[in-house]
């Protein structure tokens, strides 16, 4: 996924449609705003940035997880399954990017690219709300893909990479 | 690692899986967002709405889950206002129909006014009191003194009613205290307002100024949305704001001008696109009128003048000078929403839509299009009494030029003086809070306490509530039908609003309402159809369509009257002004004894101690409206006090700190609001969201959380012209001791 942090208002409207779209409980969010202020009056620049898990290629949450509910999946979108999930929080610890919330029913939950969508030909809940439409999803094998397209005309960076995780969401500036 | 060209495997793996297991879809190419059986999603229940958590009134569908409840509201793809994409508000529109803090049946206060004591009552208990107490006053009054305040679809009901009883004081408080003054000004100069969505063509321009105006903040959904789209064609953004906005964080151009000092920059860039050549002058020539008094009542405006007032330095208001003629006439000087500030905003206005005038963008493409609407027709009854007195007999010889009602003139109105023989006696308040929405809330409170009748409908339990005599709990508009939407834009749209539940507790809609009330004043005659469905079926069919229709698809277009969305090259056109022109100098204001051509005058500046307070709209947020929603509170809780560091250095304020505010009249903030230190804002400035510091306690989400920035606004500078609220002369200090505050609030 690309995130074009030029366009993006910050209006959290990707919040909230992930919420209602994937139930999740009042309180906690798989998506969120940050907002990066520089400079001093009068030379200032702010950048906006909608986040989510990264699902990433080098997943810490994937190869600490003592039960294997945490896994990548055919594609590469990282998962939790439900019912394999202990709640044990190590997947919280490890990420690099707090993606991961506990859900009050007793499992470890985060965004899931809205799998149950995609596969059936929609764009996640967030890339479908968006109203700057600065949100870019696609296959990043495939050159043509909507956010293969953007990344290529684009200057972007990734967060962290320091850590070695290989994020896979990108960030036009 | 994973290949991500697994991704198509996935797909077809899904398919596969869900084929096996019986069901009748399987997409493939999900990137292209359709799949080859050409069937996308399985069958779900889905019911058309048009959106009511703000005045945008974007069109959506309301999709319900397997248990049969409201499961999520999505765009309707048709829809001009949304392109199918909803903001955050309408996204979390759930939450208001889902907030456990819903008004749920009629109540009779039982105490005085303020003191919230009141008693559940039915509904027919409740239409007869206000029945009684409205023949009561049209007996000893006069019908007429009876007003209503509305922002919102089910108040068209009742002002149908009011209308029927005798009264036309309808007042909405979207004019007087927020776009009024534009709309006089853009009438003045071109003969027709702005209406709402503003015909801005954004998507298609090439340099947009904002003067003071916060889009992506203030979410009005399609110009946002276009925004973006200009963003992404490479379109120059030019922000004129004390504080650095998120528009400011997207534009080419910041300018942190001085606060209240707008006029002078807008007047100095007239001046410079006159002396250089800049304007666009076949179009001068051909379209408008007075060119030769504008070039010479601007002649002295020179940035170099404009520097000593506005502080923005002289090349920077001479480069984005240039920068609009490159541009022009695909160029928007945005007319901008909420423009009552100085009580000279009539005024700067005009002198916005004079500088669209000049650079020709009016009627041009990237410049403001020409909208169109759909008539729909009003429903047969016998014909309104002409009412004796309006509003306007309140203030003789005044606000001439206001084409709408002064929301702000009947409050006024309601408190009696020696001089007015009749003052009004009765209040209907539909969906508007007129306490966190009018400001000078003492002024609000002494009128309210002269009333015989106030009638509050709402969905929540809003301040206004609280001073209420009958308190009626509307269904939130995803548990009723409304009036057909119709809103200007590019093509002429229609959007159907129907339930996709029950109302929940015990509240109703307003036409039920509106009707039942007028059944106890023997005005039925006047609502001839029992049932709003058939009212709508009616006015459908009258224009070629059917409830069942609309019921399919929620969103219906009609053929253009128009060819074009611009001007043609050469085409005469007339505008509804005097002169047959665009009117640079304006022949109704100088009948009126008005400046025909804005001029300069500077507004009083905070004294020693005192910041500007400046206020603002989130994009999760509508007004005080929404606080409490559970949804939209998630995403935002409070407001903040924005601060420059110079400022919390010299206060030795902290991140994060609570303070209370006290204004230039000794009012107090009656919470705390938590300080934010940025560099994103003047020294001379301070700035929070609009909305918040609810005292209302039934509100159990929101109150106490933040501040209310009306209950700070008790300066009001009153716009000469059409009688707007100027709510931005007013200066607050910190009290940093919560005892301090505490006696004096």
């Amino acid at each position: 996924m690309a995130v074009n942090t030029r366009k993006c208002v910050g209006c959290s409207d990707c919040v909230v449609a992930c919420q209602t779209e994937n139930s999740v409980p009042i309180g906690f969010c798989r998506d969120w705003i940050v907002e990066v202020n520089n400079g001093t009056y009068p030379q200032i620049t702010t950048e906006i940035r909608s986040e989510r898990c990264n699902h990433c290629d080098n997943a810490p949450c994937v190869r600490c997880c003592p039960t294997g509910a945490s896994h990548i999946i055919a594609g590469g979108i990282v998962l939790v399954k439900k019912t394999e999930c202990i709640g044990c929080g190590a997947c919280i610890a490890s990420c690099p990017y707090d993606a991961r919330y506990p859900h009050p029913s007793g499992y470890v939950d985060k965004c899931t690219f809205c799998e149950h969508r995609i596969k059936n030909g929609m764009l996640p809940a967030c890339v479908e709300v968006c109203p700057t439409k600065c949100l870019y999803f696609g296959d990043l094998d495939d050159p043509n893909s909507d956010a293969s397209v953007v990344l290529k005309k684009n200057r972007y960076k990734t967060l962290i990479p320091e850590a070695g995780t290989v994020p896979q969401l990108y960030f036009i500036y | 690692m994973t290949s991500r060209r697994q991704f198509i495997k996935i797909s077809f793996a899904g398919a596969g899986t869900l084929a096996a297991g019986g069901a009748a879809w399987g997409a493939v190419k999900w990137i292209s967002g359709k799949d080859e059986t050409g069937i996308t999603e399985p069958p779900l229940s889905r019911t058309p709405t048009y959106c009511e958590v703000c005045f945008w009134k974007c069109a959506g569908w309301i999709y319900k889950d397997s248990d049969g409840q409201i499961w999520k509201i999505i765009g309707n793809d048709e829809d001009l206002n949304c392109n199918g994409r909803l903001c955050p508000r309408g996204t979390g529109g759930v939450g208001m129909y889902n907030d456990e803090d819903r008004l749920k049946t009629p109540l009779i206060r039982v105490e005085e006014r303020g003191k919230q004591v009141f008693r559940e009552a039915s509904w027919d208990e409740a239409f007869t009191y206000i029945a009684d107490k409205m023949k009561a006053i049209a007996r000893e009054h006069g019908p007429e003194c009876i007003a209503l305040f509305t922002h919102g679809s089910g108040g068209k009901y009742f002002g149908d009613l009011l209308q029927a009883f005798g009264s036309n004081n309808i007042a909405a408080p979207s004019y007087a205290q927020c776009r009024g003054p534009r709309e006089v000004a853009f009438m003045a100069t071109f003969g027709e307002g702005l209406e709402s969505p503003e015909p801005t063509d954004i998507r298609d321009t090439k340099c947009m100024v904002l003067i003071g105006s916060h889009l992506g903040e203030n979410m009005h959904n399609g110009q946002v949305q276009e925004m973006s789209d200009a963003i992404d064609k490479g379109a120059v953004i030019i922000t004129v704001d004390p504080r650095f906005s998120t528009a400011a964080s997207k534009s080419k151009y910041w300018l942190p001008i001085k606060p209240a000092t707008d006029l002078a920059l807008l007047l100095s860039w007239i001046h410079l696109i006159i002396k250089e050549e800049y304007y666009d002058k076949k179009y001068v020539e051909k379209y408008t009128y007075g060119f030769r008094e504008l070039s010479e009542a601007v002649k002295n405006y020179t940035p170099e003048w404009a520097y000593g007032i506005t502080t923005i330095p002289p090349d920077l208001i001479r480069k984005t000078a240039k920068e609009m003629a490159n541009a022009a006439p695909a160029v928007i000087v945005h007319p901008g929403r909420h423009v009552t500030w100085y009580g000279d905003d009539t005024q700067r206005s005009r002198a916005i839509a004079i500088l669209n005038a000049l650079l020709g963008s009016w009627g041009r493409r990237g410049g403001f299009y020409r909208s169109e609407i759909v008539e729909i027709p009003s429903y047969p009854h016998p014909e309104f009494v002409e009412p004796s007195k309006t509003w306007r007999d309140a203030f003789p010889g005044k606000y001439v030029l206001a084409d709408l009602a002064l929301a702000n003139g009947i409050c006024d109105a309601t408190i009696p003086v020696t001089t007015r023989d009749c003052s009004f006696k009765g209040w209907i308040v539909y969906g508007t809070n007129l306490i966190e929405t009018l400001p000078n809330q003492k002024n609000t409170l002494e009128a309210i306490q002269n009333l015989d009748l106030m009638v509050v409908i709402d969905t929540m339990p809003m301040e206004i509530t609280g001073w209420a005599d009958v308190v009626l709990p509307e269904c939130t508009y995803l548990e009723r039908y409304d009036s057909i939407r119709v809103v200007p834009h590019r093509l002429p749209q229609i959007a159907l609003r129907m339930p996709a539940a029950e109302p929940k507790y015990n509240s109703k809609p307003a036409y039920w309402m509106a009707r039942q009330l007028a059944l106890k004043l023997g005005l039925e005659a006047y609502f001839p159809f029992e049932k709003i469905e058939d009212l709508l079926d009616w006015q459908l069919k009258k224009i070629g369509t059917s409830l069942d229709e609309m019921k399919r698809i929620g969103v219906k277009t009609f053929p253009k009257a128009y060819d074009n969305l611009y001007f043609a090259d050469d085409e005469e056109v007339e505008f509804f002004t005097n002169t047959g022109k665009i009117e640079l100098y304006s022949t109704a204001f100088a009948n009126e004894g008005f400046d025909p051509i804005p001029t300069y005058t500077a507004h009083p500046e905070p004294p020693p101690g005192y910041y500007r307070l400046i206020y603002g709209r989130a994009p999760m947020h509508t007004f005080s409206r929404t606080s409490n929603n559970p949804n939209l509170f998630d995403l935002m809780d409070e407001n903040s006090l924005w601060v420059n560091p110079k400022v919390a250095k010299e206060w030795s304020l902290e991140n994060g700190q609570r303070i209370y505010l006290k204004n230039q009249d000794e009012v107090v903030s009656e919470f705390p609001i938590k300080v934010r230190i940025t560099e994103r804002i003047r020294w001379d400035s301070v700035y929070m969201v609009h909305g918040f510091g609810h005292a209302e306690k039934r509100l159990r989400r929101t109150y106490g959380r933040g501040a209310s920035d009306t209950k700070l606004i008790t300066n009001v500078m009153l716009d000469p012209i059409m009688g707007g609220t100027g709510m931005r002369g007013n200066f607050v200090t910190f009290i940093l001791n919560p005892e301090e505050a505490g006696v004096k609030a």
